[in-house]
């Protein structure tokens, strides 16, 4: 009797309503994505030869995927896109934000943001078909400038190429950006510009002075959130990037299906991961630092 | 050195400023003093330039403030919630305004060195702001004008955050502050006390209008009308009759007191109808505790309510054909001692401690 006591104690306190609590949701991560995950760990160090998976753990894989130029390429590509993504999307991103954090009235802030999450009620594979319409050889920009007389032939640099896959991706990622540097620009005390301006800063000088610095933040965490998916991107490379655009992603994709080497598929995505991870890190490190300052 | 012209200031149909007229000396300390929303901080961030006004015309030396943008103008301001820079340290948010000024590292340094030494802060160059106690951030604010030595510094209910303490400290070390330094300090504030005790002038402001600008001394003694009197410090009110306008003053029937002749001068607002109020500090009427031969004219009441402050004491007496008491207070001395409520008392006073209000 005195276990069971012990228990219907213990199924009473704090300690047990929190675990029961989050067990589901901890199972559900545990089954869906850590295991998953360790899957993809355990392939990485085996062998695939033609049908049969050889156990035996080896390097081989990420020896190939650190050292074959095919790969070094690909995921140097990968990064540089994303790189270039994520400039891009903060870039544009913020003076958005800046426009609905100072100009838009207080009452009006919530259905501007609203309305900028508008492009996620279309599926994303619809959207990357539009920007295909949009850009194509035929397409509504080609078929204006050409209606205008701006240009004799369509222009052929703005679709399957890397540039497409920027567009595509940065307009896609837009809100995720907007909406932290939202935030940020909303935390920063109003006083804190005019003192920048009784103190003799005009407002070129005082963005540069006050709003960006506290608005750092936002910008960071907004750099996060579109620079870790899209390096892990596949569909859009695949669809609107042509031969040059392929990335790092695709290599994984056709490593696991056609090339029938789900090892090196394994090794090239956990060694993908590692780079956005200390990528991340640096960000997050950086984002503290800027933090902690302002706390 | 400020002046301002009939200005006027509406926000929609809500008028914050209504033809506000009035004269800021050099080297002054002006104080703006007034209830919440009687629009003293919007007549102060007019003179900042952060807001325009309406209507009318702000001057600052001589010079025209029309279209003229803080950062153009011989003003700084201490914000009221300070608004120091979390993402700079003490020294960088007081030399943030000698960034456009030529100077080289070593002269900001010392120039930012010796104004904190000045507020009272040497030493806290280094320390993040977070850091920073609300009396030292209120210090570094201070600080961040003055380096740049404004013509005019604008202080917005700057103490107001503080405890009471501290807050009485600081009144005494602005005004030392004021006038070592000499530059004209604009105050905002709706606590009549702090006023009184700093300013070389005030202006008291109602409902977006001057009530009366006058000295401490002057608004204490005179104030024009019956809301300024109740604003600033405590006051008692009878109904009063004028009975004669002559010469030397007013012939008035004051209730419960009887008649008097009040001399012009305590009649600041001037007279006008029959029906007036007399207002009496509490001051202004002795308790007597023996019958010394001082001149003076006497009414007889009860004590209804005594109040000890320990160094005053504040009784609420009943006197003999007015409705509700009067407020009365006494030094407290050794010999005297302190009334019990019920005792009868004798209430002594004279036609200067009467005042005249419309």
């Amino acid at each position: 009797m005195p276990n069971s006591s012990r228990f219907a104690k213990w199924r009473r306190s704090e300690a047990f309503r929190g675990l029961a609590l989050a067990s589901p949701p901890f199972l559900y991560a545990l089954t869906m994505l850590a295991a998953p995950l360790a899957a993809v760990v355990l392939f990485s160090f085996w062998t695939q030869d033609y049908l049969t998976l050889d156990r035996t753990p080896t390097w081989n894989n990420y020896k190939t995927a650190w050292t074959e130029a095919i790969y070094q390429a690909l995921m140097l590509r990968s990064l540089k896109v994303s790189a270039l993504v994520t400039a891009a999307t903060v870039i544009l991103s913020f003076p958005i934000a800046y426009y609905v954090s100072f100009r838009v009235s207080p009452r009006r802030k919530t259905l501007w943001i609203f309305l900028i999450t508008i492009p996620f009620w279309t599926s994303y594979l619809m959207r990357i078909f539009l920007w295909k319409v949009i850009l194509g050889y035929n397409g509504v920009v080609n078929g204006s400038l050409m209606g205008l007389g701006l240009i004799e032939e369509p222009l052929t640099f703005i679709l399957y190429n890397q540039n497409a896959v920027i567009l595509t991706l940065s307009h896609a990622w837009a809100p995720f950006a907007i909406l932290p540097i939202f935030v940020a620009l909303e935390r920063i005390d109003r006083s804190l510009l005019e003192a920048s301006e009784d103190l003799g800063d005009g407002p070129v000088r005082r963005f540069f002075r006050v709003t960006l610095p506290l608005a750092m933040p936002g910008v960071l965490a907004a750099a996060v959130i579109v620079f870790i998916p899209t390096i892990g991107d596949y569909v859009t490379p695949r669809l609107v990037g042509g031969p040059n655009g392929l990335l790092i992603a695709n290599m994984i994709e056709l490593q696991f299906k056609k090339a029938n080497n789900a090892p090196l598929g394994a090794a090239l995505a956990i060694s993908a991961m590692l780079i956005v991870t200390i990528i991340s890190i640096i960000f997050l490190w950086l984002n503290r630092r800027y933090i902690r300052s302002r706390a | 050195m400020i002046r301002i012209n009939c200005v006027s200031k509406r926000f929609g149909d809500i008028r914050a400023l209504d033809e506000v007229s009035a004269e800021i000396h050099e080297s002054e300390f002006f104080s703006l003093l007034g209830p919440s929303g009687c629009g003293k901080t919007t007549l102060l961030r007019m003179i900042a330039g952060f807001d325009e006004p309406s209507e009318g015309e702000i001057f600052i030396d001589g010079k025209s403030m029309d279209g003229v943008p803080p950062n153009r103008r011989p003003t700084n301001m201490v914000f009221q919630s300070y608004a120091i820079f979390p993402h700079l340290n003490v020294a960088e948010n007081v030399a943030y305004g000698l960034h456009a000024r030529k100077g080289t590292r070593v002269e900001i340094r010392r120039q930012v060195a010796e104004t904190l030494d000045m507020v009272g802060l040497a030493g806290f160059e280094d320390r993040q702001p977070h850091a920073l106690s609300g009396g030292q951030k209120q210090r570094v604010a201070l600080a961040r004008a003055l380096i740049l030595k404004p013509k005019v510094l604008l202080l917005d209910e700057p103490l107001s955050a503080l405890d009471r303490q501290l807050r009485e400290q600081m009144q005494t070390e602005l005004r030392h502050l004021q006038r070592a330094v000499g530059i004209t300090f604009v105050f905002v504030t709706h606590d009549q006390e702090e006023a009184l005790t700093m300013s070389d002038r005030i202006a008291v402001i109602f409902e977006g209008k001057v009530a009366q600008l006058d000295s401490p001394l002057e608004l204490y003694r005179r104030p024009v009308t019956k809301r300024v009197g109740e604003f600033i410090g405590v006051m008692n009110f009878l109904g009063a009759r004028l009975l004669a306008e002559e010469s030397g003053g007013y012939e008035v029937e004051v209730e419960g007191l009887g008649r008097v002749k009040v001399p012009k001068r305590q009649a600041p607002g001037g007279v006008s109808g029959s029906r007036l109020t007399a207002g009496i500090r509490p001051e202004m009427l002795t308790l007597e505790f023996d019958d010394a031969e001082i001149p003076g004219r006497r009414a007889n009441g009860k004590v209804v309510d005594t109040q000890y402050l320990g160094d005053m004491t504040y009784y609420e007496i009943a006197l003999e054909g007015i409705g509700k008491p009067l407020t009365l207070s006494m030094r407290n001395t050794a010999d005297r001692p302190i009334l019990e409520p019920g005792t009868a008392a004798k209430v002594r006073w004279g036609p200067d401690s009467v005042l005249l209000l419309n």
